[in-house]
């Protein structure tokens, strides 16, 4: 019974890491654009979820939804700021851009917020559900159903309307794009704002059950190209898939053998994927 | 040029002596020792992310492995920590042939990921890894039992080992840059598709590259914790490590011979003072300035600060020289 509880639990923190990897899916499938600072994002969806708690009383719901349209601000405004300019630049510039970023990004929030490890300060959802023996927490059930929800929304976005069809007309070939009358600039805005407003709302629904410091980008930032490169490289299904067997394996790896190992289980996982298989599962070589 | 270099040496040869007059010149002979060390770490990550072009951004793995090895070798055999060198050279080359083998096939981001997962991995095994310290780290001789042990109280002594290495260092990234491969890098790091296409073995000199980069940045960390005597996971494998390496060389110049010297000549002294000015909160405003400086070059300058100089001053001068001659 605790085996499946284990499980349970696994599928649905992998949710999460569906919701927030399936932004980092979305930009390298646009742009072929690695960004580092996509934990950095995470993490600040967290605070501001923590922000709008303590400062207005928000529920799970409001600091959420202020936590996804912040960090859409913010990323359309990295991309208007910064990444416009480095795409069309050497590799160097791509890479050390995000890479700065998330550099300035993590210690600005350790300057502001201090290096602690921070809760939110009530605890909300808290009660327990018991399906037939197996118990879970309410917060667990909600976090992993929206995040499942709002993953399978992204895909949906991308494939069934034609904002999604103007996004992936830029993606295939930009000038193309811009003689049909779509403006490359404004789509690409758009997947960096979408981006990273599921980086943002995937932080803020984590921040209801664990407790966080700014920090955490990192981790976040690896599982995410974990979980991208399991899925296949721009795959927003693959990368849903993949976000639930990351979960898995972290949550049996820490069961089974202590959780130290659920990190470098998954880590080295990467590792042995870019050895033997880098287009990912789904992916097209 | 050639000038230029004497001048260049001279200063470098003659700095201890140099500050010795002046009331802290302990204190400035340390710093200069530290100015050197990060110069080394930062051209040995020049050669791979600067000439071919392969951003690493988890260069911590070479620096920590070649900063373990000598302190264990003392920790568990009372062998003279020199004696870990080499062997961490060694080891530092077996990682980068197990990354570089597969990642070096695909483009660079790939790269760029693969270098920093496999960084964050050996932290936490080494973290937990109690024969390697685990979390508090290994420490060094208290004590020198002889020459050998390579413990000196004076700053300038470490500061001339170094000045040895970088020379060496920079005489081979010299000679590279003129010789085929320098060529072959170069090659590979404007175009990857079109150098094979011209039959330059990409994947074999990415390879080379990193292995060369991986016995310098080893060699580095070898000599940070001979002359500090202790290493923790943080200061040997921590992502900042592989930060400082990569903003060092970028910030001078990327791929070029004395932008990692130039870089560390301004951060080394700016990362002193502002954990002077600002005391141990220093540590976070420090890298935020490391965050700003690495994205205002990504934006405006990739070249660095050489290249600026380069086409700002240099023209200039260039200017005055033919005014002067058609006086």
């Amino acid at each position: 019974m605790i085996l499946v509880q284990v499980i349970v639990g696994g599928l649905l923190l992998g949710a999460v890491y569906a919701l927030f990897s399936s932004g980092l899916t979305l930009i390298w499938g646009m742009m072929n654009f690695i960004n580092f600072a996509h934990g950095e994002f995470v993490m600040i969806g967290m605070y501001l979820a923590y922000l709008v708690a303590v400062a207005f009383h928000g529920g799970p719901f409001a600091f959420s939804l202020a936590a996804a349209a912040g960090l859409f601000v913010l990323g359309a405004a990295i991309y208007f700021g910064l990444i416009r300019a480095v795409m069309r630049g050497p590799m160097l510039a791509q890479i050390l851009s995000t890479f700065g970023l998330a550099l300035l990004l993590r210690y600005a929030a350790f300057w502001i917020f201090s290096p602690n490890v921070v809760t939110l300060p009530h605890s909300y959802l808290s009660g327990m559900i018991n399906l037939h023996g197996i118990l879970i927490r309410e917060s667990q059930l909600v976090v992993g159903a929206a995040a499942a929800a709002l993953t399978i929304g992204m895909h949906l976005l991308l494939t069934r309307t034609a904002i999604g069809s103007q996004l992936l007309a830029v993606a295939e070939d930009r000038n193309a794009a811009m003689l049909m009358g779509i403006r490359p600039d404004r789509m690409q805005a758009l997947a960096w704002g979408l981006s990273a407003a599921s980086a943002g709302i995937a932080g803020a629904l984590m921040a209801i059950s664990f407790p966080f410091s700014p920090e955490v980008g990192g981790t976040f930032a690896l599982i995410a190209f974990v979980v991208v490169t399991l899925g296949g490289f721009g795959s927003v299904p693959g990368a849903l898939l993949a976000g639930l067997v990351v979960g898995l394996i972290q949550a049996l790896s820490a069961y089974y053998f202590g959780p130290i190992y659920k990190d470098i289980i998954v880590y080295g996982l990467f590792v042995a994927l870019l050895w033997f298989r880098p287009q990912g599962l789904l992916g097209k070589a | 040029m050639r000038r230029g270099t004497f001048a260049l040496s001279a200063a470098l040869l003659l700095y201890p002596w140099l500050v010795s007059g002046t009331g802290s010149s302990a204190f400035l002979q340390d710093m200069g020792a530290n100015v050197l060390l990060a110069a080394v770490g930062a051209a040995a990550w020049n050669i791979v992310g600067g000439y071919a072009g392969q951003i690493s951004v988890g260069h911590a793995m070479f620096f920590g492995t070649g900063a373990y090895l000598p302190l264990l070798v003392f920790h568990h055999w009372q062998l003279p920590p020199v004696v870990g060198v080499p062997a961490g050279i060694a080891v530092s080359l077996v990682i980068a042939v197990l990354i570089g083998f597969p990642t070096l096939r695909l483009l660079g981001h790939y790269f760029s990921m693969a270098t920093i997962a496999v960084a964050e991995l050996l932290r936490i095994i080494v973290s937990n890894w109690d024969f390697a310290g685990a979390a508090i780290g290994v420490q060094g001789p208290a004590t020198s039992r002889g020459w050998w042990d390579l413990i000196f109280r004076s700053a300038v002594p470490y500061y001339y080992i170094f000045l040895a290495v970088l020379a060496l260092l920079l005489f081979v990234a010299w000679q590279m840059q003129r010789s085929r491969i320098g060529y072959y890098l170069r090659s590979i790091r404007a175009g990857e598709r079109a150098a094979r296409s011209l039959g330059v073995p990409v994947r074999r000199y990415k390879l080379y590259a990193l292995m060369l980069s991986a016995t310098f940045t080893s060699l580095a960390g070898s000599l940070y914790a001979l002359k500090t005597g202790f290493i923790d996971p943080e200061s040997g494998l921590g992502i900042l490590v592989s930060v400082q390496l990569v903003i060092t060389a970028a910030l001078g110049g990327a791929g070029t011979l004395l932008g990692p010297l130039l870089g560390a000549v301004i951060l080394v002294p700016l990362q002193t003072a502002t954990n002077t000015w600002f005391g141990g909160g220093g540590t976070g405003l420090t890298y935020i300035i490391y965050g700003g400086i690495i994205v205002l070059i990504a934006r405006f300058e990739p070249g660095g600060l050489l290249e600026l100089w380069h086409r700002h001053i240099t023209p200039r001068f260039n200017r005055r020289a033919q005014a002067g001659d058609a006086a």
